[in-house]
C-alpha cells in the first residue's frame, strides 16, 4: 500500500532497464518499497538493473519479460504479475525509445515502430496492468512522458508526436480510472542527461534521472496527476505551445 | 452478479484524507447482511479481496478501508437493543455512536465509560481500537468495560465475553476489525448527575512542571490530560496547559442549573460551523497554528478551579466544527500518537525538540499519563506517557522525521497508535508489539482463510491477498477449474473466478 506520505511499498517498472527507473528504484526502495518487478526484454541490462535494486535492500526483487510490441502478450503478462506478486502500488511506465529523426523521417517503417514502442504497444500494456490495478482498487500509474509531446519540434517530431500519443492517452485513462482508487501521474522531463540521450548537446533546462526521480517521488505524496522535471518548464511550455509557427520553426535544435 | 447488488463503490479514506482506496461499501442494514458479505468473501478467495467492517471513519489512517473488497459499513447497526437502567447496562448495535449514547442516556444519569476526543465514534470502532480517553489513569480502556459482544466471523457467529474466551475478546480489543465484524456489544456505563464537569485549569511552565503536576495530582481527577505548545522552545520547551476535571454532581453546579435538573442533565450537542471545502494547500501552516497556539496559552486561565463546563466542550471542542480535517488541505495530514513507560519521559521531550527543531508546527499536541493496559495483544495503552500530534502532510521531511520518532520510542520499548496511524513500516510495528504472533494465532483460528482484510493489514503485513500455496491461485487443469484470467470481465463489473473447493484454500 502507498501510506500518507505517499510511499510504495511495491513497484513494477515497464522498461525495467531504463536509467530514469533506475534512478526512482534506488530512491523507493530505501522509503521501504520493498518489492520491486522489472519488466523487461531480457538481458544483461535488465540483469543489472535487478543487481542494483538488490543492492539497494529490496526484499524481493525479479525480472519479467516484456516487450512492449508484444502486445498479445500483454494481458497474459499482467495477470502473472498480479497473481505471482499480489497488489503492486506503483506501476511505472518507462519504456521507450528515441529513434533517429534524421534516419527514420526517410524510413517509414522505422518511424511507425518508434511510434508503435512509445504509444501503441505502451497503451496496451497500460490497459492491461490498469485492469488489474482497478480490481485492486488502488495505486498509482506513473508514465515518463515528455515535453518533447507538448509540441512537436520539427528535429523530432516522431518521438514527440508518440509522447503526445503517450500522453493524451494517459491523461484520458486517468480520467475514466476516476473513483477507482487508482491515479494516474504524467511525468513530463525536458531533456534528460543521460544513456538516451548520449551524444546529444543538453538542451536548455536539461535534468538528470536523479531530479526525475525526486518529482515522481513528491508527485506520489502530493497527488500531482502531471508532473514537469524540472518544474519550470511547466510555464515555458505553456508559452512554446502558443508561439506563432514561424517562430517555433525556428527553434535550434 | 451478487457482489454489485450487494454494495456500491466508493472510495474511501480515514480522518486524516489521505490514501484513498476504492471499495464495495455494503450497508449492514441488518446483522444478516454481515453474515452474508462474509460469504460473498469466502466464495472467491483468490480473486475476492476479503471485507473488513467501517464505522464513522475517525481513525486517521487506513484501517477502515479494503482496496479492491468489501466494506461493510456498521454504522447501520444502530438498534439500541436492551437497556438495564438499575445496573446501566447497555446492549446496543456495534454501529451506534457515542454521541447517540450520551445524547440518550445522560439525561438518564449514565455516560459512557470511556470518550475519545470526539463523539463521532462507533461502540464497534471503540471496541477494534480499544480506545483511551482522559480517564485512562483510572478506568483504562474501553473494553474493559465491554462485558459481553456479538463478534461474526468466518467460521462463524460468537457471542463473546473476556470470560467465555479471553484469548478472542482480547484479540478483538484493538484488533482493528480483523478478528471479525462486531454487530452489537453491552457496555457497562459509569453513574452521572448531571451533563456536567466541575474543571481545574492550571497553566504549566514547561514539560518537566506539566509531568511533574501530572504525576503528584492526577489520582485526584477522573479526567486529565495536557494540552501541549509544540513551538515553545529553550526554558518554555513543553510549556502547556492542564486541564482535570470529575463529572459535577448537582449541588455542584450554579443555582440557575441547580434549580433547573432537566437543563443540568441535557445533552444536545449542535456542529456550530461546517468547513465547506478543502482549502488546495491547507490553512493550517506554521504560521496559523502558531498564532492559535499562542492565543491557546494565554486564553488558558493561570489558574482556575471546580469551574462548571458542559461535557461537550470539556471533552469533544473539535465536534464544534464538522468536518475540521478538510482545514489541512488536499494533502490531509496524520496523527503521530506514541506511548512510553512512565521512566522514559525523556523521550517525550526529545520528541517535542525533534519537533520544534524542524521548526514543524502541531496544531494539536495532547499529553495524557496513562495507567495500566488490558490484555489485549495489539491493544495501545500501557502505563507511561502517551502524546499525540496532528501533523499536515506534504512538509518533505516528515516521512524520516516520523521513522526517527519510531526509533525513540522503540528504543525504550514503546508503541504507537494503530487507530491514529497511516505510515509506520511492518518491521518497526512488529517490533513495536511483541505479541504479535500471539494475536496472529487467535486471529488465524476464527479466519483461517485471511478473509478479512484492510488496508492497514496489507500495509503491516497482517494480512496477504497473495496466497502462497502452488496451484491455489491458478488452478491448474488437475482441479479442473478454469484459470481466473480466463474469466475476464469488464472493469468495475470485476471478474467473478470460480468459487475454489474449500479443501484448497489455504491461509494467508
Ligand atoms: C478528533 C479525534 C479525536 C480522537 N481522540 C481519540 C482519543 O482520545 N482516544 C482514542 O483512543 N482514540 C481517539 N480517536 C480515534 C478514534 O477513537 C478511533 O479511531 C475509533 O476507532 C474510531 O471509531 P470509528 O467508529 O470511526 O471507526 P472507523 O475509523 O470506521 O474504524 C476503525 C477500526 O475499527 C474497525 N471497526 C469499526 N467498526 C467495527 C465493527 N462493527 N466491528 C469490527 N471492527 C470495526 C475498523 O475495521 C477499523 O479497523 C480520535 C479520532 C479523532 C478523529
Ligand atoms: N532521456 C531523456 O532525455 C528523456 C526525456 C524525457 C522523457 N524520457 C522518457 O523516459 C523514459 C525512460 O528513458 P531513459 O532516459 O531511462 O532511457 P533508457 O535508459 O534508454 O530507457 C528506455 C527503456 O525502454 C526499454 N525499451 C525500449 N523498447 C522496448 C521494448 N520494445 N520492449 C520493452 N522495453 C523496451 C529499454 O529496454 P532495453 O534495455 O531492452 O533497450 C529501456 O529499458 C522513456 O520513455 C523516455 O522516452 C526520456
Amino acid at each position: 500500500m502507498i501510506d500518507a506520505i505517499g510511499r510504495p511499498q511495491s513497484l513494477l517498472v515497464l522498461g525495467g532497464s531504463s536509467e530514469i527507473a533506475q534512478s526512482i528504484v534506488a530512491k523507493m526502495v530505501p522509503a521501504r518499497c520493498r518489492t520491486v518487478i522489472l519488466a523487461g526484454r531480457v538481458g544483461p541490462r535488465l540483469s543489472a538493473a535487478a543487481d542494483l535494486a538488490r543492492s539497494a535492500g529490496a526484499e524481493v526483487v525479479e525480472t519479467v519479460a516484456f516487450d512492449v510490441t508484444e502486445t498479445a502478450n500483454h494481458v497474459v503478462f499482467a495477470d502473472d504479475v498480479f497473481d505471482r506478486f499480489g497488489d503492486i502500488d506503483v506501476v511505472l511506465v518507462a519504456a521507450g525509445v528515441l529513434g533517429d529523426q534524421s534516419v527514420d523521417e526517410h524510413n517509414p517503417v522505422a518511424a511507425a515502430e518508434v511510434i508503435a514502442t512509445n504509444f501503441g504497444g505502451l497503451a496496451s500494456a497500460m490497459l492491461a496492468v490498469t485492469d488489474r490495478m482497478r480490481r485492486q482498487g488502488h495505486g498509482r500509474l506513473v508514465v515518463l512522458s515528455s515535453v518533447a509531446g507538448q509540441r512537436a519540434r520539427k528535429a523530432n517530431f516522431i518521438y514527440g508526436a508518440s509522447k503526445a500519443g503517450l500522453d493524451a492517452f494517459s491523461q484520458g485513462l486517468g480520467d475514466s480510472l476516476e473513483g477507482s482508487g487508482v491515479r494516474v501521474m504524467i511525468v513530463r522531463p525536458g531533456f534528460v542527461v543521460g544513456r538516451m540521450t548520449e551524444g546529444m548537446d543538453p538542451a536548455p533546462f536539461s535534468t538528470t534521472p536523479d531530479a526525475v526521480a525526486d518529482a515522481v517521488a513528491h508527485g506520489i505524496e502530493s497527488g500531482a496527476t502531471v508532473v514537469y522535471v524540472p518544474s519550470v518548464l511547466r510555464w515555458v511550455f505553456a508559452v512554446m505551445r502558443h508561439l506563432p509557427g514561424w517562430l517555433w520553426r525556428r527553434m535550434p535544435g | 452478479m451478487m457482489r454489485t447488488r450487494l454494495g456500491r463503490q466508493a472510495l474511501l479514506t480515514g480522518w486524516g484524507r489521505t490514501a484513498p482506496s476504492s471499495a464495495d461499501v455494503v450497508h449492514a442494514v441488518h446483522p444478516d447482511v454481515v453474515d452474508q458479505a462474509m460469504r460473498i468473501a469466502a466464495s472467491e478467495p483468490s480473486a475476492g479481496r476479503g471485507m473488513i467492517a467501517r464505522g464513522l471513519g475517525r481513525s486517521y489512517g487506513d484501517a477502515a478501508q479494503n482496496a479492491g473488497g468489501i466494506v461493510v459499513d456498521a454504522t447501520w447497526l444502530d438498534a439500541i437493543h436492551h437497556v438495564d437502567f438499575e445496573n446501566g447496562l447497555i446492549t446496543v448495535g456495534a454501529g451506534v455512536s457515542l454521541e447517540t449514547l450520551m445524547e440518550r442516556f445522560v439525561p438518564m444519569g449514565w455516560f459512557v465509560p470511556v470518550t475519545p476526543g470526539t463523539r463521532m465514534v462507533t461502540v464497534g470502532g471503540a471496541i477494534a481500537a480499544d480506545i483511551h480517553g482522559k480517564n485512562h489513569h483510572r478506568d483504562g480502556s474501553f473494553c474493559s468495560h465491554v462485558t459481553r459482544m456479538t463478534l461474526v466471523t468466518p467460521t462463524g457467529s460468537i457471542e463473546l465475553s473476556a470470560q467465555s474466551d479471553p484469548d478472542l475478546f482480547w484479540a478483538t480489543a484493538g484488533g482493528m476489525g480483523l478478528t471479525g465484524v462486531i454487530t452489537d456489544a453491552t457496555l457497562q456505563m459509569i453513574p452521572v448527575g448531571t451533563s456536567y464537569m466541575l474543571v481545574d485549569t492550571e497553566r504549566a511552565t514547561d514539560l518537566d512542571d506539566v509531568m511533574g503536576k501530572m504525576v503528584s495530582g492526577d489520582d485526584g481527577y477522573r479526567y486529565s490530560v495536557a494540552w501541549i505548545d509544540c513551538q515553545s522552545t529553550g526554558s518554555r520547551l513543553g510549556r502547556s496547559v492542564l486541564t482535570r476535571g470529575d463529572h459535577a454532581r448537582l449541588e455542584d453546579l450554579p443555582a440557575r442549573l441547580r434549580q433547573d435538573p432537566d437543563k443540568a442533565r441535557a445533552f444536545h450537542p449542535r456542529t456550530l460551523i461546517t468547513v465547506p471545502i478543502t482549502p488546495p494547500s491547507g490553512l493550517l501552516n506554521p504560521l496559523t497554528v502558531g498564532a492559535f497556539n499562542e492565543l491557546w496559552f494565554r486564553k488558558a486561565p493561570k489558574h482556575q478551579t471546580a469551574k462548571p463546563h458542559h461535557m461537550t466542550g470539556f471533552f469533544h471542542p473539535l465536534d464544534g466544527v464538522g468536518s475540521w480535517n478538510r482545514l489541512y488541505g488536499r494533502k490531509g495530514f496524520l496523527q503521530y500518537q506514541f506511548v512510553v513507560a512512565d521512566r522514559y519521559g525523556e523521550t517525550v521531550r526529545q520528541v517535542i525538540e525533534r519537533l520544534t527543531a524542524l521548526k514543524l508546527a502541531s496544531f494539536l499536541a495532547v499529553l495524557k499519563r496513562f495507567g495500566p493496559g488490558d490484555p489485549g495483544p495489539l491493544s495501545f495503552p500501557m502505563a507511561g506517557w502517551t502524546l499525540a500530534l496532528d501533523l499536515p502532510v506534504g512538509y518533505h521531511l516528515l516521512d524520516s522525521l516520523l521513522d526517527e520518532l519510531d526509533q525513540l520510542v522503540m528504543g525504550v520499548g514503546g508503541r504507537i497508535y494503530l487507530a491514529k496511524d497511516s505510515r509506520v513500516s511492518p518491521e518497526n510495528f512488529a517490533a513495536m508489539y511483541p505479541r504479535l504472533d500471539e494475536w496472529r494465532a487467535v486471529r488465524h483460528r476464527v479466519d483461517p482463510d485471511g478473509l478479512l482484510r484492510s488496508d492497514l493489514g496489507r500495509r503491516l503485513g497482517l494480512c496477504s491477498d497473495v496466497n502462497t500455496e502452488p496451484g491455489h491461485l491458478r488452478p491448474g487443469p488437475g482441479t479442473g477449474q478454469p484459470a481466473p484470467k480466463k474469466k475476464r470481465a469488464p472493469a468495475k463489473k470485476r471478474a467473478l473466478p470460480t468459487p475454489i473447493p474449500p479443501t484448497e484454500r489455504t491461509s494467508s
